[in-house]
C-alpha cells in the first residue's frame, strides 16, 4: 500500500493518453462535432474540470507553459488547484500571463488578450450538448446533429424573443462551427463568443462527466446563432474597469458594502494587472499606486 | 479603496490542514485502524468496493478512513485510484453456482436442495439499540453448520430444467464483455454494459428506482428466486501457459429475481429474469439491481417504456454517484461571470418593463 | 510468428515524452493543414516504414486500434514491430481499420474503401498514413479550410494520383470521410477531411 503514489507523467497512463489523443485528432478533423471518449475518473470531482484536465494532460509536455483560469482569474481556488496539480504531476512551467502561455486551461472565460498562433485554449465543459436542454435524450440529439436538424434550437431562441423581446441566453450561447455543427461554447458569457471566430489559437473542449471531446481549429468560422431581425449582440458595460480603466472588456460586479455600493472590475485578472503595470488607472485604484505614476 | 482577494493557495493548504485535524479528532483517543474498519464496519467497506468496482478491502477501508466515513467520497477515492491501475487480463466469469454459500434464501420454494441458509443477516433482528455494544463485551462464537456443500443448486436452474424460465443471458459465442470504464458509452446499451453500470451504481438511487417498480411505475411482478452470498473463485486463463490460474476468492452477493411474463405469439409463457451481482455482502443493492435490470429489459419483452426505471438513458446516465455528486456539488464553484451576464439581462429587462409601464401611465394621464 | 530482430529495436527511447512530442507535431499539422512537422527523435522502424510514419504508429496505435498495412508494408519485420511496440491487431478489412499505413511504391486502394464513419459517428473513420517520396518538389497544391487563414501550399511528391481525384468526394460526404497524414522520412503533414485541395497552376 505504500507504493500507491507512483503516477505517470501528467497523471494519465499512456493507453488513456493515446485514446484521448486519437479523439482530439478526430475532433480537429470534424470541427464542432462531439467525439465520444472513455473519460477516466480523475483525482478531482466530475464537474470540476475533469474533461479539461484530461485534454491538457494528454497534450502537455515538458516545454509547455501552462496558464489556468477560472472566471477569467488565475487566483480562483479551482484554478489554483488545477495549476498545482499539473505542477506536481507534469513539472511544467506555469504563468499567469496570457501571452506567455502555450496552453491555457479555462473555465467560463476566454482571455481578453487576443490569442496567437501556436497557443492552445482548453475549455472545461459541463454539458457539451447544445441541444440537451431542449431534448434530454442522447439518442435523439445525436440524430439531430447527424441530420443537421437544428430547427428546435431556433424555435427556442425565437420563443425567447416572443416572450422577452430579446434572446434571453446570456452564456453558453450556441454557435455554428464551420457552417455545419451547432456547438456549445461552454458556459462562457456570450461576450466571449466573437473571440472564438477565426481565432489563431487551437480551441479544444473537454467534457469529462459527459465523456465528449470537441475542437475548433484555428481560423475556423464560429458564428453565434441569430435572426435577421434580432442579430446577435454582446453585453456592454456602462463604465470602464474601476481598477485599470479598460473599456470593452468583461467586468465582474463587486459588492463593496451592506448599502449596495458596488464597483465593476475586469474579470480577466492578468489583463487588468498588466494594464495597471503599464500605468492605466481606474477610478477606484488605490492612491498609493496612482501617486507612483 | 479596493484590494482584490488573493491567496488561494494558502487558503487551500490551510483548509486541508483543518480537514486532517478534524479527521483525527480528539488526540487522546486511539486512531482507528484499517483492520478495525475491515473487521467491524465491513458492510461499509463492502459498499465502497462495490461502487468503486475494485475489490480490495484494505484500500477501501483506507478510503473510508480518509473520507471520514463519507461513503461517496470514499468510493470516489478508490475509483480515482482504480483508474490508474494497469489491466493484466480479463478473468473468466465467476461461477456463482459453485459458490461457498454463507447465506442462501429463496422466496419461491419452501425447501429445496441445499436448504435455506440465513447466514449473517439483520433479518429478524429486532431493531432495538443494544447497550451491550457500548462496552467491549464478550461475543459468543458463531455456530457453524457442519459440512457446507461445495455446490448449491441455483433456483433458476430448477425452473430452467422445466423450461419455465427464459434461458440465462444469451450473448453470441464471440461476445467480449464490454467495459464502460474503458470505452465510450453509447445508447441503446447491451445488457452486459447495463449490468456493469448498475453494479457500480448508487445503492440509494437503485433502491428508490426498484421501489418505484413495486409501486406501479413499471411493475414486473417479481419473486426472489434466490439470494446467495458467499465466496467465489476468480480465475484467469493464461493462454501462454495453456491453463487457468486461480487468483483467489472474493465475497459476492447475487440475486436472481423471477418475474412474470405472459408469452407471445412466438414464445410460450415463461418467467423472466432480473439479475443482480454485487461485491461483498449487500443484499439490498443486489435486489434493487435485479429489479432495475428487469425493468430496463422492457424493450426485449415488448413492454411499453413508461416508467423512470424502464428508461435506459435516464437510469444509466444518473446512477453513478461519483458523477452525480461532482456535478451537483460543482454548483458551489464560482459562477459569477455567468451570473453577471444574467444580472445584466434581468436589469435591462426590468428597465424596459418600467419604461413601458411609465409610458402607459403617461398615455393614460394624457387621455 | 517468427520474431525478427528489427521488430524489437528502433522504438522510442523515452516512450512517454517522445510520444507526447510526436502527438503535438501531428496535432499541430492536423490543426493547420499545410504545416510540415518534423519527427526529431531517433525512431528507426523496419524499412520501408519511414521514421515519421513509425513515430505516428508508436504514438497512436495500440490494442484498441485495428491497423491495416498496405502491400508494400506488410512485411514480417513491420508486422512484428507493430505487434511488439504497439500490440495493435492487424486487419485485412479496410473498413475496420482505425489506421491504415500505405507506401507510395504500392497501389493505394480507393479512399472510399476505408471506414468513412457514420452520420451519427463520423469520428469512426480511418486515418490514412501515406508515405510519399517527399513533402516538397511535387505539384503544388493549394489548401483551404479550417486551420488555414487564407490559403496554404503543399507540394508532395509521389502522392497517389487518385487521392486528389477522390478528395473532392471525400469532402462532399462531410462530416463523414477519411483523414490523411502524409509522411516522408522524418517529416509529416496532415490533410483533415475539411481541407479543400486544388492543383495550383504552374
Amino acid at each position: 500500500m505504500s507504493e500507491l503514489a507512483a503516477y505517470n507523467f501528467a497523471y494519465l497512463d499512456e493507453q488513456t493518453k493515446r485514446m484521448i489523443r486519437r479523439a482530439i485528432l478526430k475532433a480537429i478533423a470534424i470541427p464542432g462535432y462531439q467525439v465520444p471518449f472513455a473519460s477516466r475518473e480523475m483525482p478531482m470531482p466530475y464537474g470540476w474540470g475533469t474533461g479539461g484536465v484530461q485534454v491538457t494532460a494528454s497534450i502537455i509536455g515538458p516545454d509547455d507553459v501552462l496558464k489556468v483560469i477560472d472566471q477569467g482569474a488565475d487566483d480562483t481556488t479551482n484554478a489554483v488547484s488545477i495549476r498545482a496539480f499539473f505542477q506536481k504531476v507534469a513539472e511544467v512551467a506555469v504563468t499567469t500571463h496570457t501571452g506567455e502561455a502555450t496552453i491555457i486551461q479555462t473555465r467560463h472565460r476566454i482571455p481578453e488578450e487576443t490569442l496567437k498562433e501556436g497557443q492552445v485554449l482548453v475549455y472545461q465543459v459541463p454539458i457539451p450538448e447544445p441541444l440537451r436542454f431542449l431534448e434530454p435524450r442522447e439518442t435523439e440529439t445525436r440524430k439531430m446533429h447527424a441530420l443537421e436538424e437544428y430547427g428546435l434550437m431556433h424555435v427556442k431562441l425565437y420563443e425567447d424573443i416572443a416572450r422577452h423581446g430579446r434572446i434571453a441566453t446570456t452564456y453558453a450561447y450556441p454557435v455554428k462551427v464551420h457552417g455545419r455543427y451547432v456547438m456549445d461554447p461552454s458556459p462562457t458569457p456570450k461576450f466571449d463568443n466573437p473571440k472564438m471566430h477565426r481565432s489563431e489559437a487551437l480551441q479544444l473542449f473537454g467534457a469529462g462527466r459527459e465523456k465528449r471531446i470537441y475542437a475548433v481549429p484555428p481560423h475556423t468560422d464560429v458564428v453565434s446563432l441569430d435572426f435577421e431581425d434580432h442579430p446577435f449582440e454582446i453585453q456592454t458595460f456602462d463604465k470602464p474597469c474601476a481598477l485599470c480603466g479598460a473599456n470593452h472588456v468583461y467586468l465582474d460586479e463587486i459588492v463593496l458594502d451592506d448599502g449596495g455600493k458596488r464597483m465593476f472590475v475586469c474579470s480577466d485578472t492578468d489583463f487588468c494587472e498588466t494594464r495597471r503595470a503599464e500605468g492605466h488607472t481606474g477610478e477606484m485604484l488605490a492612491p498609493s499606486q496612482e501617486a507612483a505614476e | 479603496m479596493y484590494v482584490a482577494v488573493k491567496g488561494g493557495e494558502t487558503a487551500i493548504a490551510n483548509a486541508h490542514r483543518l480537514l486532517a485535524d478534524r479527521r483525527r479528532g480528539d488526540r487522546n483517543l486511539p486512531a482507528i485502524t484499517i483492520e478495525q474498519l475491515i473487521e467491524q464496519l465491513g458492510l461499509g467497506v463492502d459498499r465502497v468496493m462495490a461502487e468503486a468496482s475494485l475489490f480490495d478491502r484494505s484500500l477501501a477501508a483506507l478510503a473510508l478512513k480518509q473520507s471520514r466515513g463519507d461513503m461517496i467520497e470514499a468510493i470516489f477515492l478508490l475509483r480515482a485510484y482504480r483508474t490508474t491501475l494497469p489491466r493484466f487480463g480479463t478473468s473468466k466469469p465467476v461461477e456463482t453456482g459453485s459458490m461457498q454459500v454463507e447465506r442462501r434464501v429463496s422466496a419461491t420454494y419452501k425447501d429445496l436442495p441445499g436448504g435455506q441458509l440465513l447466514g449473517p443477516t439483520f433479518d429478524y433482528t429486532h431493531r432495538l439499540l443494544d447497550p451491550s455494544l457500548l462496552e467491549d463485551g464478550m461475543v459468543d462464537q458463531a455456530v457453524e453448520r457442519p459440512g457446507t456443500p461445495d455446490h448449491v443448486m441455483r433456483v433458476s436452474d430448477i425452473l430452467d430444467g422445466e423450461g419455465l424460465i427464459e434461458p440465462d443471458g444469451e450473448m453470441p459465442e464471440d461476445h467480449v464483455a464490454g467495459d464502460l470504464t474503458r470505452e465510450p458509452m453509447e445508447f441503446p446499451m447491451q445488457r452486459d454494459l447495463r449490468l456493469q453500470a448498475l453494479a457500480r451504481g448508487d445503492e440509494g438511487f437503485l433502491l428508490a428506482l426498484a421501489y418505484s417498480t413495486q409501486r406501479g411505475y413499471g411493475r414486473t411482478h417479481p419473486f426472489v428466486g434466490e439470494i446467495r452470498m458467499g465466496l467465489v473463485e476468480v480465475e484467469l486463463e493464461v493462454p501462454e501457459l495453456g491453463f487457468t490460474v486461480s487468483l483467489g476468492e472474493i465475497r459476492v452477493t447475487e440475486c436472481q429475481m423471477v418475474n412474470q411474463f405472459k408469452g407471445s405469439a412466438k414464445a410460450p409463457p415463461q418467467f423472466t429474469r432480473g439479475y443482480g451481482l454485487v461485491f461483498g455482502q449487500s443484499e439490498r443493492k443486489a435486489m434493487a439491481m435485479s429489479l432495475v435490470d428487469r425493468a430496463l429489459r422492457a424493450d426485449e419483452f415488448g413492454e411499453d417504456r413508461l416508467a423512470p426505471a424502464q428508461d435506459e438513458e435516464f437510469v444509466i446516465s444518473h446512477c453513478d454517484n461519483v458523477q452525480a455528486t461532482g456535478f451537483v456539488e460543482h454548483l458551489k464553484l464560482p459562477h459569477y461571470v455567468d451570473f453577471q451576464a444574467e444580472l445584466d439581462l434581468v436589469r435591462r429587462m426590468r428597465a424596459r418593463h418600467a419604461a413601458e409601464m411609465n409610458r402607459d401611465i403617461d398615455k393614460e394621464a394624457a387621455e | 510468428m517468427q520474431i525478427h530482430e528489427t521488430s524489437l529495436t528502433g522504438g522510442f527511447t523515452n516512450p512517454v515524452l517522445d510520444s507526447q512530442n510526436v502527438f503535438r507535431t501531428v496535432m499541430n499539422c492536423m490543426a493547420q493543414p499545410g504545416t510540415i512537422g518534423e519527427v526529431a527523435m531517433g525512431v528507426e522502424p523496419p524499412a520501408p516504414l519511414g521514421a515519421a510514419a513509425g513515430a505516428v504508429m508508436l504514438t497512436l496505435c495500440d490494442h484498441d486500434t485495428a491497423v491495416w498495412l498496405g502491400p508494400h508494408l506488410l512485411t514480417p519485420g513491420i508486422t512484428g514491430w507493430l505487434g511488439f511496440h504497439c500490440g495493435a491487431p492487424l486487419t485485412k478489412e479496410k473498413t475496420e481499420a482505425k489506421f491504415a499505413f500505405a507506401h507510395h511504391k504500392a497501389p493505394l486502394p480507393s479512399l472510399m474503401s476505408f471506414a468513412q464513419g457514420t452520420l451519427e459517428y463520423p469520428d469512426r473513420s480511418t486515418t490514412l498514413v501515406i508515405e510519399v517520396e517527399a513533402l516538397d518538389g511535387g505539384p503544388t497544391l493549394e489548401l483551404k479550410g479550417p486551420g488555414i487563414r487564407t490559403t496554404a501550399l503543399l507540394s508532395p511528391k509521389g502522392l497517389p494520383e487518385h487521392v486528389l481525384k477522390q478528395w473532392a468526394k471525400n469532402g462532399q460526404i462531410f462530416p463523414q470521410g477519411v483523414d490523411v497524414i502524409l509522411t516522408a522520412g522524418h517529416r509529416l503533414a496532415a490533410l483533415p477531411r475539411t481541407c479543400k485541395i486544388s492543383l495550383k497552376e504552374a
